[in-house]
């Protein structure tokens, strides 16, 4: 495994806990996100995302060094899966060791948002009846289409 | 040339997932009004554009062998 990747088979999230796990480390925190079967009522049948890879490993690699300049000390590894994913499938993973918990926690949600505002990867949701490219989740432009209120989270 | 690359939505509207084109010296602000001429259909306002796997700005220039991914919302996670 690389520490930073995309990759297409079943994430095992235990291996990236045990590649950051070193011995100053005394908390590791481990995010997997999942796929959803309902947002706001609407049923998802899989999702399927695609990602411009080389760009995207490049800018993990760059939010796992930005976090160890925000909290020294810390030490992470990131992956996201691509292709089609079944609901419950962990579609990304994120691991952070730190000496104490606070960091592993903030740092842990520091990059999932900088995952969701500017990784390129993106996800298609398919429904009984039709499906979707969503867009950015956190900051909606006005004038796509894209969204129409079916964004999650 | 140019190798422009398109992703998720854009890749199923232009029914491509790259294509060439004589862009060299233009900026990226001319590329996506070449993009758009030739796909009216197309909406690229929310669409950011990255040269050699880097977000880019609208008045960088592109040079010979560059590669310019149209990057739409992005929606990992």
């Amino acid at each position: 495994m690389k520490a930073y990747e995309i990759v297409t088979e079943p994430i095992e999230p235990q291996r990236y806990a045990d590649y950051v796990l070193r011995p100053e480390a005394g908390a590791v925190t481990l995010f997997t996100g999942h796929v959803r079967e309902w947002t706001r009522g609407i049923r998802t049948l899989y999702l399927a995302y695609e990602a411009y890879i080389p760009m995207a490993e490049k800018m993990l690699t760059k939010i796992g060094a930005k976090i160890e300049e925000k909290w020294p000390g810390t030490k992470t590894a990131i992956a996201h899966r691509i292709g089609e994913l079944q609901i419950g499938e962990i579609a990304v993973v994120i691991a952070v060791s730190s000496p104490h918990r606070r960091d592993a926690y903030e740092a842990n949600e520091y990059a999932i948002e900088r995952i969701k505002e500017s990784v390129p990867i993106w996800k298609k949701e398919i429904w009984e009846d039709g499906t979707e490219w969503i867009g950015d989740q956190r900051k909606k432009p006005d004038v796509s289409n894209e969204n129409k209120g079916l964004d999650s989270e | 040339m140019i190798t422009i690359f398109y992703f998720a939505g854009l890749r199923e509207a232009t029914g491509t997932d790259r294509e060439e084109a004589d862009l060299a010296g233009k900026t990226i602000q001319e590329l996506s009004a070449w993009v758009n001429s030739k796909y009216p259909h197309l909406s690229l306002d929310a669409v950011r554009v990255a040269i050699n796997e880097e977000y880019a700005l609208s008045e960088d220039v592109l040079q010979d062998g560059d590669t310019a991914a149209l990057i739409p919302p992005v929606s990992g996670g």
